[in-house]
């Protein structure tokens, strides 16, 4: 077998898309009526569910709580079924926990936490399918979800993963061009000020192709933006006409 | 964009597992086709043409666009690569076929595709809304693979009539499967076989013979009799591999009987490491080089490799019984220790086969159009070819390509491809060296010269930056006559604290190839210069390896320099080195320089230059030997061409003059500290040259020699060889000692390069040097480009650049570099033969003295000294009586009727050239003295080259 190739010369990549491309992105605004704010997001075949308490008093230990801003506490797991072959752990392995920590850095830099000082916000994501792209659509997920709270926030946090393969940036990476072992980066942007909130990559890339990749990221996650903005534009019209305004 | 999304559910064997993947449908992919209203402009690249008429088909005779399926890509690619088959489809579903299943293939096809006058276009139909096909309950991937072409040239067709009406455009299909066929003309789609369309193509009556014949009633011809037995299909041969019952190798044929192979088994197996394959149904079919399946016979069966020289004559395909009877004289009788593991073939795992070079050998029927085809390469089998234009190719080089071989045919089914030129032209021959040689030799492409700099060019202001001015220096050059491509210089003066400072100064060939681009990316694939007789194919274009990059005199150029502070001992004090820019004050030839050493008269600035390196070369020389560096020696021969004709008019062993070898002294120590030094930065990917030590049964042959001399050669470390070596002197047979060393060289190993991150012996065998690399001819070796890089970087006057720092590429390039240095190299011999039959074509017979170099069963190889020319007297001839013939193998001799040959014995041989086979003129020997009665011949023989045509009739008629 000749492996699997990534990106034709036609400039296909493995599912149909062009390199810039980003899979088909549903979302929706406040699943669950029992929490602060919540919301579902599917990006291609990775689904995320996003549930946000908060701000409210410090749970547990007060010792915890920060004088002058909330605490973000942020949690993430993933489905025994999400992937091909069944899980053992749902949360609470090492993965599970290092994400959970992008999460928190990544709100944290979004969230004005300034504004809740000795309060706490709670984010607990779930991914329910995971097919490529987790981190990205946890953050989609949980950016929608904070903002069906009703939490302030600089701007949304968007998030989008890119690649690398054959000197072609490729956006929003599916499972199969992860597997394949390229350089992935996963970035998470501030779209109106252009801040990056987070930026992570374990692999390794010469740095004269890192400006292209990063870019390729920042103009998927701008795409993601504007798909977002659509979903809360929705989801606050159809809101205010149950409300009856 | 996105239009709709199916889910592809698959299934991998061990534990199920339920894979879910996205398939995007989209309707923004062109059709190809030119001026097509509904796609838009959504095409870019290569298309087709809007009204491709050229092919003219008796057919089709309306414009037509053709789309093959896999099978007519894989095997037909010969002919879809000719000029005249243009506008093809290629569909996705097809490409990802191919390339699954035949990597040159798709190759081919990919560079056809961006060929822009081909124009081919691929249509990518499975993510095309309208020509994605889901694979049906029951149905099988090929069968949907079939459907999806078949929906997409029925797309294809309705397209194009929406398009436009009156243009009659058509898509014709072509498959060779006939189930296939009869669908599609069922679904109304016009369909052919390969070749009724090629047939119908009246115009190109030429294509048919580059048709790959595979239709199965083609070989009915052959008697019904089976000649070979069946080769396993794959997953039993895995499945014995793994066991162990077969061995998996790449099967070497030999060049001297065509009978023998061996097999090299992969894996660090060591018992087992060559196999023995003998007679042709234990070879089963396969060729030089293929990966086959062998098993082992059982140790009663094994065979010792037969000293015998064998060469398949057969004009028949019924001289089986012929053949069972030479298969016979393999097996004689040997000691028990002379046997090696023996085995059959019982698989191929993967066909190796590429056009091969050679000549048709008319049938003798004349009307038939079937013929064999030689090879020129003895161990590819004859091939069996059809073709209508046998009377005009006859005594051309030709190419032709294996398509298969049946179990019933004595050999291979294969098509003819291209037409090289007349036999023992010049061109021709040099052509087919190349081809053999796999040597790229094309002229060097518009997008690589597009790198060269621009003319007038002279060094600017940016250029110096990071760079020495070295110009005031007094630096001069010394190589061969006439030689252009200077790649290095020396400089040597006296410091005033009374060191001395010698500079070793290289062509700065890195400063105009730069990483990646299509310039480099040339260089990489050729790897090296290679230097024919009269002919040289570059590694970069002329401009840069006869001008910019050559250190000529009085010019200014840019150099890397490798500067040593070194007292009158030669011993090294400091070492730097730098990118410089010098000014060559003369550019001399080894001649010239050793006269200017030589010569009192002479003082100035380059003479005494010349003879302070000369000293210090001498010392450096010494030390090196009392190290253990081995000299060797090898017979090498330079011609003497006629200016105008270019034929070779004297043949001239070569000299080797104080100055040959200082040069190569100043080489070797720029080399080691370039090494040492690139080590030390880059401990993972510098880019080094290793010379491993042959295992001792290497030197069986030498030690027995010696022995024979009643000389002892040890051979436990270099430095013992290389003392025992020294001392192996015979005041009778002055020219024992050479003799010895020719042996000694063919008991080395091949020298590599390697990534220093990729392995951990460095060692330099024969340089005796514990590091090495190659650094001081970067015009004619891409080697010494990436040392040139990795240097530039560790002295901080170049960047980085990603592939340099990665040691995978690196050892990738080191395995092309290796290869293409062989091939050089075999190329570089296989000219010298060839010229030194045009000369003793010219000259006429002549007797010399030679000496026995080996001995084998039924002839001996004996060297010319005066030519350096090696050959082989045969004993044995087909129409003469057999001489007695005694071999011993354990002292190595041969006695023929009374008289003993031993090894390193003096005979005389009459030298003439063979023409009876056009295909391999050949420099035939034949013994004088000793004379033996029916074997040798007078010494005033009557010119054997008028009698030879009649022995060849004669032989026909039989």
């Amino acid at each position: 077998m000749a492996g699997l190739e990534l990106l034709s010369d036609q400039g296909y990549r493995v599912d149909g898309r062009r390199a810039g491309e980003l899979r088909k992105i549903q979302a929706r605004m406040g699943v669950f009526a029992q929490a602060d704010g919540s919301a579902y997001i599917e990006q291609g075949n990775t689904k995320a569910l996003a549930v946000v308490y908060g701000p409210h008093e410090i749970r547990g230990s007060r010792a915890r709580a920060l004088p002058d801003r909330a605490l973000v506490n942020c949690q993430y797991s993933s489905a025994t079924f999400s992937t091909g072959e069944r899980k053992r752990r749902p949360h609470g392995d090492r993965k599970s926990c290092e994400m959970g920590l992008q999460l928190r850095q990544t709100f944290e830099a979004a969230i004005l936490t300034q504004l809740h000082p000795r309060s706490q916000i709670d984010i607990y994501v779930q991914v329910l399918q995971a097919d490529g792209g987790t981190y990205a659509a946890c953050v989609n997920a949980a950016t929608l979800a904070v903002l069906d709270a009703g939490i302030p926030m600089r701007d949304f946090v968007c998030a989008c993963s890119a690649g690398f393969v054959d000197s072609t940036a490729l956006a929003d990476l599916s499972h199969v061009e992860e597997a394949a072992g390229g350089p992935q980066l996963a970035l998470a942007l501030l779209p109106a000020s252009g801040q990056i909130a987070l930026l992570e990559m374990d692999a390794r890339l010469h740095e004269d192709h890192l400006e292209q990749v990063l870019e390729a990221a920042a103009r998927a996650a701008r795409d993601v933006h504007a798909l977002l903005d659509r979903v809360v534009r929705q989801h606050v019209r159809e809101a205010s006409i149950l409300l009856g305004d | 964009m996105l239009k709709s999304k199916t889910f592809l559910k698959k299934t991998r064997a061990g534990g199920v597992m339920k894979i879910v993947r996205e398939h995007y449908l989209r309707d923004d992919i062109g059709c190809g086709a030119p001026g097509c209203a509904a796609c838009g402009g959504a095409h870019e690249g290569p298309v087709l043409e809007p009204q491709p008429l050229d092919p003219a088909s008796s057919l089709c005779p309306r414009p037509h666009y053709l789309l093959p399926d896999t099978n007519v890509l894989l095997h037909q690619i010969d002919v879809l690569e000719d000029p005249a088959i243009r506008n093809v489809i290629v569909l996705q579903t097809v490409l990802q076929e191919v390339r699954n299943r035949s990597a040159p293939v798709y190759k081919r096809i990919r560079d056809v595709t961006n060929n822009q006058e081909k124009h081919f276009y691929t249509f990518t139909n499975e993510h095309h809304r309208e020509t994605y096909v889901e694979q049906e309950q029951g149905e099988n991937a090929n069968d949907r693979n079939d459907r999806a072409i078949r929906v997409a040239a029925k797309w294809y067709n309705e397209h194009l009539k929406k398009m436009s009406a009156e243009n009659h455009l058509q898509v014709i299909f072509i498959t060779n499967d006939k189930k296939n066929k009869e669908k599609a003309i069922e679904e109304g789609i016009p369909a052919f076989t390969c070749e009724e369309y090629v047939k119908s193509l009246t115009a190109n009556p030429e294509l048919i013979d580059r048709l790959a014949c595979l239709s199965e009633e083609g070989n009915e011809i052959e008697s019904g009799r089976i000649i070979f037995s069946e080769h396993l299909p794959l997953s039993k041969l895995q499945q014995g591999i793994k066991s162990g019952t077969y061995l998996q190798g790449t099967f070497r044929a030999s060049r001297e009987n065509y009978l023998e192979a061996t097999v090299w088994v992969h894996g660090d197996n060591e018992e087992n490491k060559e196999i023995i394959i003998q007679g042709l149904k234990h070879l089963n079919r396969a060729v030089h080089e293929d990966i086959v399946a062998v098993e082992l016979l059982p140790k009663n069966q094994w065979a010792a490799p037969s000293s015998v020289v064998l060469h398949d004559e057969g004009q028949n395909e019924d001289d089986l019984e012929k053949e069972e009877e030479r298969e016979r004289i393999l097996k004689t009788t040997v000691s028990e220790k002379m046997l090696k593991p023996t085995g059959r073939v019982v698989g191929i795992i993967k066909r190796n086969w590429r056009p091969y070079c050679g000549m048709l050998s008319k049938s003798d029927i004349k009307e038939s159009r079937r013929h064999l085809f030689t090879p020129a390469d003895k161990r590819i089998p004859r091939i069996r070819i059809e073709t209508r234009q046998a009377s005009t190719l006859e005594g051309r080089r030709i190419i032709v390509a294996i398509d298969g071989w049946p179990r019933n045919s004595r050999y291979p089914n294969g098509h003819f491809v291209k037409n090289l030129g007349e036999v023992g032209d010049k061109e021709t021959e040099t052509e087919v060296l190349l081809l053999e040689h796999d040597v790229p030799h094309q002229p060097f492409s518009q997008a690589v010269l597009s790198f060269l700099p621009k003319m007038p060019w002279s060094i600017t202001e940016k250029d110096m930056k990071n760079r020495e001015d070295l110009r005031h220096l007094c630096v001069c050059s010394v190589d061969p006559p006439g030689c252009t491509d200077i790649d290095d210089a020396l400089h040597c003066r006296e410091l005033d604290n009374g060191n001395l400072e010698v500079g070793v100064h290289i062509a700065d060939v890195s400063h105009f190839i730069r990483p990646g681009n299509a310039l480099d990316q040339e260089s990489a694939r050729r790897g090296t210069t290679v230097y024919l007789c009269e002919k040289r194919i570059d590694m970069v274009p002329e401009l840069l390896s006869s001008n910019l990059c050559s250190l000529r005199c009085n010019v200014d150029r840019l150099a890397f320099s490798c500067i040593w502070e070194m007292n009158h001992n030669a011993e090294i004090l400091k070492v730097r080195f730098t990118k410089s820019a010098i000014n060559s004050k003369a550019s001399l030839t080894y001649a010239e320089a050793q006269m200017r050493i030589d010569s009192t008269a002479m003082n100035d600035d380059i003479t005494t230059s010349l003879r302070g390196l000369n000293k210090l070369a001498k010392i450096l020389k010494r030390r090196r030997i009392e190290k253990g560096a081995l000299t060797l020696s090898s017979p090498e021969v330079r011609f003497h061409m006629d200016s105008e004709t270019h034929d070779p008019i004297d043949l001239q062993t070569k000299e080797l003059r104080e100055t040959n070898s200082m040069v190569e002294e100043f080489m070797l120590l720029a080399n080691i500290s370039v090494a040492k030094k690139i080590h030390e930065e880059f401990s993972e990917h510098a880019l080094l040259r290793k010379h491993p030590a042959p295992p001792p049964s290497n030197y069986e042959i030498l030690v027995k020699a010696a022995k024979s001399k009643n000389l002892e050669i040890k051979t436990d470390t270099a430095k013992s060889l290389a003392d025992s070596l020294d001392r192996a002197e015979s005041p009778t047979f002055p020219y024992l000692n050479t003799l010895l060393r020719i042996l000694a060289t063919r008991c080395m190993m091949q020298a590599v390069y390697f990534c220093s991150g990729m392995d951990n012996d460095f060692h330099h065998y024969g340089l005796a040097s514990p590091i090495y690399t190659h650094f001081t001819s970067p015009i004619r070796r891409y080697a010494d480009i990436i040392v040139h890089r990795l240097l530039a970087v560790a002295v901080g006057a170049d960047c980085t650049y990603p592939e340099l720092t990665d040691k995978h590429k690196l050892a990738d390039l080191c395995k092309n570099l290796n290869f293409r240095h062989k091939m050089a190299q075999y190329a570089q011999r296989a000219s010298v033969a060839f010229h030194t039959q045009l000369f003793f074509k010219s000259k006429g017979i002549v007797s010399e003295e030679a000496y026995i170099l080996f001995v084998r069963k039924n002839a001996i190889v004996v060297l010319i000294p005066k030519y350096g020319l090696e050959g082989t007297v045969f004993f044995e001839e087909k129409d003469k009586p057999k001489p007695r013939l005694i071999y011993d193998d354990e002292i190595p001799s041969l006695k023929i009727e009374d008289t003993v040959f031993h090894i390193f014995d003096k005979v005389k041989v009459k030298i003439m050239l063979d023409s009876s086979n056009l295909q391999h003129q050949k420099i035939r020997m034949s013994l004088v003295e000793p004379q033996i009665p029916g074997i040798s011949i007078p010494v005033d023989a009557p010119n054997m080259d008028i009698k030879e045509p009649e022995r060849k009739k004669k032989k026909r008629e039989k």
